[in-house]
């Protein structure tokens, strides 16, 4: 169930189209989805502290209510690993327009990149969509989708429907990632889905997987326009 | 709302006859069924009068008896008035063939159409439709019958919201041997739509399989269709069209962006068991296969050929489409062997493909499937039949029909298409084994039964 938090981030990502990502975060926290640490800060003195109890390399990300696509944007940075990139980096996405603020993330490993999405389909409701993802994930194309909410055989023919399933059951002696884990959480997410209104699309893409569990290193909601 | 009117009417009153234009197609409907179809037919038009020695009525409180359903084929503005005679009459259903409805934006009407039938229970295929052909039973395209191409009668309900595929399908369905229980074309569907249409059949003893040729849902009008579908006893079938990702609206999102809608209806229709034809020959295939055959596959495919291309051509094909060919196991070869002409026990391949070679007789072609049919290790039978050799008579068909007739297994052919050929046709489609002019089309067929969940 959404919480007063929760009913807030939904209430001010209507007014602008879509949720910010530190929001966005916030509220799959809010149903147990798990997200890297993270801190949501404007001041570098903040940052800096978060850095010290978290230790490096860490990801920075541009928080801005007028940047959607902060890749795209150069607003975001990977693998800092000390005092200095932490503080050239946070003065240079200060002058991003509309900054609100940076995303300081731990940086979470895995062996493989899954997109997980959905989409408000006019003809169909709430649908779920699975691929290989990362950044290439409109080169490999690789996706199934099933309409929302999954059951478990919904979650598990969706991987193996997949070509590149072999990336995450495992090949050539790699081990694979958690597949029990990564059913259940679609199967959270479907219900999720179906539960939130005024959704267009959301994609959680990369979603880190490991041998352990699958983390949701970048979130991003698009809400229907009134 | 009760369909049965719509689809198995005694009586039927067409609308809009005219003493003017022979061709208008009032006068088609009326002169198709009229003393042709077992349906009593009346003729009406508010001047009265009489038409080809029968009278015309001026409304539907002039004719001797109860009217099961009405054909509207009037102009448009004319179309409420007529119903509401039908409703006043108690007539039980109608086709409304006339055009200048919402395909138009004449939406206006067309709501009030569908809101008087709605407060009436009362059902309406179309507006701006051909209606309903039922072979044997009655026809409402007005389309001249020496025009049409007609299947026989069947077990296929076909569902167009188009009436020109309709027809062009009913050509096809002919040709490929599929018959057809019903051809609805319901036009803008403005009050039966395909879901009601999937809970009538379903129930319909006459249909064994649906199919339908979809070009869009309402909102949320797909989410209650393949739950619908779901439930349903019998396969269902789906074709649609606008495959090609229309208006290039930027994404907002990769999800946006790779859920197309095609993409989207092929997921879903699949995630609950309906089977989706990419095309025309699929749709074929898929039909022709469903109405004959109700045992799911895995797809364990035994292949018997007399050429070795056309084995490998085969197991390509098969291959490509999700389907496994096993290697026979050492027992059931040797089942195999002894019961081969000893002509052929040398050079013949036994491995699956079963290749027989150009030498074999009949007699081979028996042993083999009859062994393959009670064998656990393939689940469906594929017979590469190529007439051309000298040990292979006319009879071929028949002899392997009457192995599927008493062992079940599904059993498809490819035959090579020729005149010369049509006696070994009809011995396979006379008990039921599809056969295709192409290998892909025979290799579709048992995707079918693999891919429906519900044979």
């Amino acid at each position: 169930m959404l919480n007063a938090q929760g009913k807030k981030i939904m209430a001010q990502g209507k007014s602008r189209g879509w949720i910010m990502e530190p929001e966005a975060k916030t509220l799959l926290r809010i149903f147990n989805f798990a997200v890297p640490a993270f801190l949501w800060t404007g001041k570098l003195q903040e940052a800096e502290a978060f850095a010290a109890e978290q230790g490096f390399p860490l990801a920075m990300k541009i928080v801005s209510s007028t940047i959607v696509h902060k890749s795209e944007a150069g607003g975001v940075v990977l693998g800092i690993d000390g005092l200095e990139g932490l503080r050239e980096h946070f003065e240079r996405f200060r002058a991003f327009e509309g900054f609100e603020g940076v995303l300081l993330e731990e940086m979470v490993r895995g062996s493989a990149e899954v997109i997980i999405g959905s989409k408000t389909d006019l003809q169909f409701g709430p649908v779920v969509l699975l691929g290989i993802g990362g950044t290439g994930v409109e080169i490999y194309n690789d996706a199934v989708l099933r309409m929302a909410p999954l059951t478990s055989a919904d979650a598990r023919s969706m991987i193996e429907s997949l070509k590149g399933k072999a990336l995450l059951t495992g090949f050539r002696g790699s081990t694979g990632i958690n597949i029990a884990y990564l059913q259940q959480m679609l199967i959270r997410f479907s219900n999720l889905v179906m539960e939130l209104d005024d959704i267009e699309s959301i994609d959680l893409n990369p979603v880190i997987c490991s041998s352990e569990r699958a983390v949701i290193a970048d979130a991003r909601f698009i809400l229907q326009s009134e | 709302m009760n369909l049965k009117p719509l689809f198995t009417p005694r009586t039927m009153a067409v609308c809009g006859v005219s003493l003017k234009n022979e061709a208008h197609p009032a006068n088609v409907i009326f002169n198709k069924n009229n003393l042709r179809y077992p349906i009593e037919t009346y003729a009406l038009n508010p001047k009265g009068g009489t038409f080809q020695r029968e009278p015309l009525y001026p409304d539907f409180s002039a004719i001797p008896e109860h009217i099961d359903l009405a054909v509207i084929a009037t102009r448009a503005e004319a179309v409420e008035t007529v119903l509401a005679d039908c409703l006043k009459n108690k007539v039980g259903a109608a086709v409304v063939v006339s055009a200048g409805f919402a395909e138009i934006g004449n939406h206006r009407l067309q709501e009030r159409i569908t809101s008087m039938a709605l407060e009436a229970s009362f059902p309406i295929i179309g507006p701006n439709c051909l209606g309903i052909h039922r072979p044997a039973r009655f026809d409402t395209l007005f389309l001249p019958s020496e025009r049409l191409v007609r299947p026989e009668k069947g077990n296929l309900a076909f569902i167009s919201q188009s009436g020109g595929v309709l027809v062009d399908q009913m050509l096809k369905f002919a040709g490929q041997g599929i018959g057809l229980s019903a051809g609805v074309s319901i036009g803008n569907k403005a009050v039966v739509r395909e879901i009601d249409l999937l809970a009538y059949f379903d129930r319909d003893p006459s249909t064994r399989v649906m199919a339908f040729y979809i070009e869009g849902f309402a909102e949320n009008e797909g989410r209650h269709f393949v739950q619908a579908a779901q439930a349903c006893k019998k396969p269902v079938v789906v074709m649609k069209s606008g495959k090609s990702p229309g208006g290039s609206k930027a994404a907002s999102s990769h999800t946006a962006s790779m859920a197309g809608d095609y993409f989207v209806f092929k997921e879903v229709m699949q995630q609950h068991s309906i089977a989706v034809a990419k095309d025309e020959h699929e749709l074929g295939a898929f039909c022709e296969s469903l109405s004959n055959f109700e045992t799911q596959i895995e797809g364990r495919v035994g292949i018997v050929t007399v050429s070795g291309g056309h084995g490998v051509v085969a197991v390509d094909t098969c291959t490509e489409h999700g389907l496994q060919v096993p290697v026979l196991s050492k027992a059931t070869r040797e089942a195999i062997l002894p019961r081969l002409n000893p002509s052929i026990r040398d050079i013949a391949s036994l491995d699956n493909p079963v290749d027989l070679t150009g030498s074999s007789f009949d007699s081979d072609f028996v042993a083999v499937t009859d062994i393959l049919s009670r064998s656990p290790e393939v689940d469906a039978i594929l017979i590469l039949l190529l007439p051309y050799s000298p040990g292979i008579s006319t009879d071929i068909s028949a002899k392997l029909s009457h192995i599927h007739q008493r062992e079940g297994k599904p059993m498809v052919a490819y035959l090579p298409k020729d005149e010369k050929y049509r006696i070994i046709l009809e011995g396979f489609e006379l008990y039921n084994i599809p056969v295709s002019p192409s290998i892909e089309g025979s290799v579709l067929m048992l995707e079918a039964l693999r891919r429906c969940k519900k044979c």
